[in-house]
């Protein structure tokens, strides 16, 4: 389900990927619990582990994934996200990270919800569809394949399509709070116009 | 010769830890001193930092891995022995495995069948009942004897994972990591009916005399027989037993008798009746009550999160999709627990088709699991 799937293509351009977890490594607090949903082969989490002493686990439903966490001693924990989090008590963690799959749950509103139950403040990074080569696909009558949305129509694993403005809209409508937004275009930081030159949003978020 | 080649830990043969002192159990009754029969593979290190053991289920025993009879090998077998030997999942290369039958048990560890000291006949209906803490605590007094202070890690499926879980509990320092396999932090009421169903089985069985039917020179096999048919079914998953036998006819027609119409009616007696020939309907009661009492959360005021604060140990959940008598839920309760307590802890939900018995099978993903996680135990 994660395109830092341990054995899966890994698609996604390594600079993007590793801008992402930096911008979500920094949001995180020395010997925190930490939540990350979709954790793919761990290997933000072990990074977490290593320099920040968390106690860290991650969901995963990919086999071959939940042994490359084992493989690297990260905790997993194999259950499906779209049943939701439940038997987790609220504030359990203190961030809940979800790095690159909100595009892929189809219950993204009652996800959401649950991040920030479970979790004080969750970090979410998601691609942004608005970004401005998107545009000129669609313009030219094609859906858009880049290097933060590298798959075709007919197989990609994302099944909700939405831009920055559409997810702050979404969350202004569900009393959910954005702390911070880092946008990044390539891995290169843009602070001005996210929604058009950025292609992949890092959000801080907490209850209202 | 070949034993290297094909993983198998060779021919073994059981050992017996006398243990003079008095074991106090939790129903308050205390046995005056025991012995366990049990097995070993591999071989301890220097710092006894290898050793590993194994907790058995309702009907298993101390004989986990290898075989006694090189001429009829196969009958003779372990029952976890497509896990344990050298280059497999449970490593003997690597780790001192133990298997031990638990106390009440009738492989020749103290319990019914054998010989009560105090009236030199065999105890019968009179061996006390045993808990799951009290498995534990004589499990302990052999892991003295062997000289194991602390366990690299206890693993167990079933009510073997109870076990593994009681060790964190009542060991905590004891042990590095529990390994908990298609287990439950408690039995739910439908759960218990199961085994209430099995027990008036065997108890209303005309030769059950009480418990003290080695004396009459008979056994309640007819009771045990339907205590295991019934338990046979509730370890498949429905649609595994309808691949296996759907409707097909033992003998092409049907009889319009009450004899065997159907295939799956001759495999559940086949499995009773070889079932009632070699196990014991006292270690079956006795067995399926440990099961019902085991509960940590009631001691912790209902707070299974409480109850679990104690344990130090590393955890490795692992439940199966289809097992519907210790479901995935059950597991997850346990996982939850310990992540509310900041144990480190992994759960793997392996997809199979085979109910609860999956954990005693080898499913590649399954075997993978244990396989890393145990390469992941440092030494």
């Amino acid at each position: 389900m994660n395109a830092k799937s341990a054995g899966k293509s890994v698609r996604l351009d390594l600079a993007t990927l590793r801008a992402d977890l930096d911008a979500i490594a920094q949001w995180i607090e020395p010997g925190e619990r930490v939540l990350d949903l979709g954790c793919g082969d761990g290997s933000l989490l072990r990074r977490l582990m290593d320099e920040k002493q968390v106690i860290g686990y991650g969901i995963e439903k990919d086999p071959a994934c939940v042994l490359a966490c084992l493989k690297s001693g990260v905790n997993v924990i194999q259950v499906n996200l779209e049943r939701g989090l439940a038997g987790f008590e609220d504030g359990a963690f203190d961030h809940v990270i979800m790095s690159l799959s909100l595009q892929m749950i189809q219950n993204t509103v009652g996800l959401l919800k649950e991040l920030l139950r479970v979790g004080h403040e969750a970090v979410i990074s998601f691609p942004n569809f608005g970004y401005y080569t998107h545009r000129q696909a669609i313009l030219k009558g094609r859906m858009p394949v880049s290097e933060s949305l590298p798959y075709q129509w007919f197989d990609t694993p994302n099944v909700r399509f939405f831009t920055i403005a559409d997810f702050e809209a979404l969350c202004a409508e569900q009393g959910i709070v954005i702390h911070e937004i880092i946008a990044l275009d390539n891995g290169v930081r843009v602070h001005e116009d996210i929604n058009f030159l950025a292609d992949t949003a890092i959000c801080r978020l907490g209850r209202a | 010769m070949n034993d290297v080649i094909s993983g198998s830990v060779g021919q073994v043969r059981p050992q017996t830890f006398q243990c003079s002192e008095p074991l106090p159990l939790k129903s308050g009754a205390v046995l005056p001193g025991f012995s366990l029969v049990y097995e070993t593979y591999g071989k301890l290190n220097a710092d006894a930092s290898n050793a590993v053991l194994v907790c058995h289920a309702l009907s298993g025993n101390h004989h986990v891995a290898g075989y006694y009879d090189a001429a009829n090998r196969e009958e003779t077998t372990g029952w976890w022995d497509n896990l344990v030997g050298p280059g497999k999942p449970l490593d003997t290369n690597k780790f001192f495995v133990v298997g031990v039958n638990n106390l009440g048990g009738c492989y020749g560890s103290s319990g019914p069948n054998t010989v009560n000291p105090k009236t030199s006949r065999l105890y019968g209906a009179d061996f006390p009942v045993v808990t799951v803490e009290d498995w534990v605590d004589a499990q302990a007094l052999l892991a003295n004897h062997l000289g194991v202070q602390c366990w690299a890690a206890v693993l167990g499926g079933s009510l073997g994972g109870m076990q593994a879980t009681q060790w964190t509990l009542s060991f905590p320092e004891r042990l590095r990591h529990a390994i908990v396999i298609a287990s439950a932090p408690k039995l739910t009421a439908q759960n218990i009916a199961f085994n209430e169903v099995a027990r008036q089985a065997i108890l209303t069985d005309p030769d059950f005399h009480g418990g003290h039917y080695y004396e009459q020179g008979v056994v309640p096999a007819r009771g045990l027989k339907l205590a295991r048919m019934l338990g046979h079914i509730t370890y498949l998953s429905d649609d595994q037993m309808a691949e296996k036998f759907g409707r097909s006819l033992k003998d092409g027609a049907l009889k319009y008798s009450y004899d065997t119409d159907f295939q799956i009616e001759s495999y559940l007696r086949y499995q009773g009746e070889k079932f009632s020939g070699y196990f014991d309907a006292n270690t079956y009661l006795l067995t399926t009550k440990a099961l019902d009492y085991f509960d940590p959360a009631a001691q912790a005021g209902g707070s299974l999160d409480a109850a679990l604060a104690q344990a130090k140990a590393d955890f490795l959940v692992v439940a199966f999709t289809t097992d519907w008598r210790f479901s995935p839920e059950r597991s997850r309760e346990i996982m939850t627990a310990l992540v509310h307590n900041g144990r480190r802890v992994s759960y793997a939900e392996i997809d199979s088709v085979h109910g609860h018995d999956s954990f005693l099978l080898d499913d590649a993903q399954y075997h993978a699991v244990l396989r890393t996680y145990f390469d992941e135990v440092v030494l």
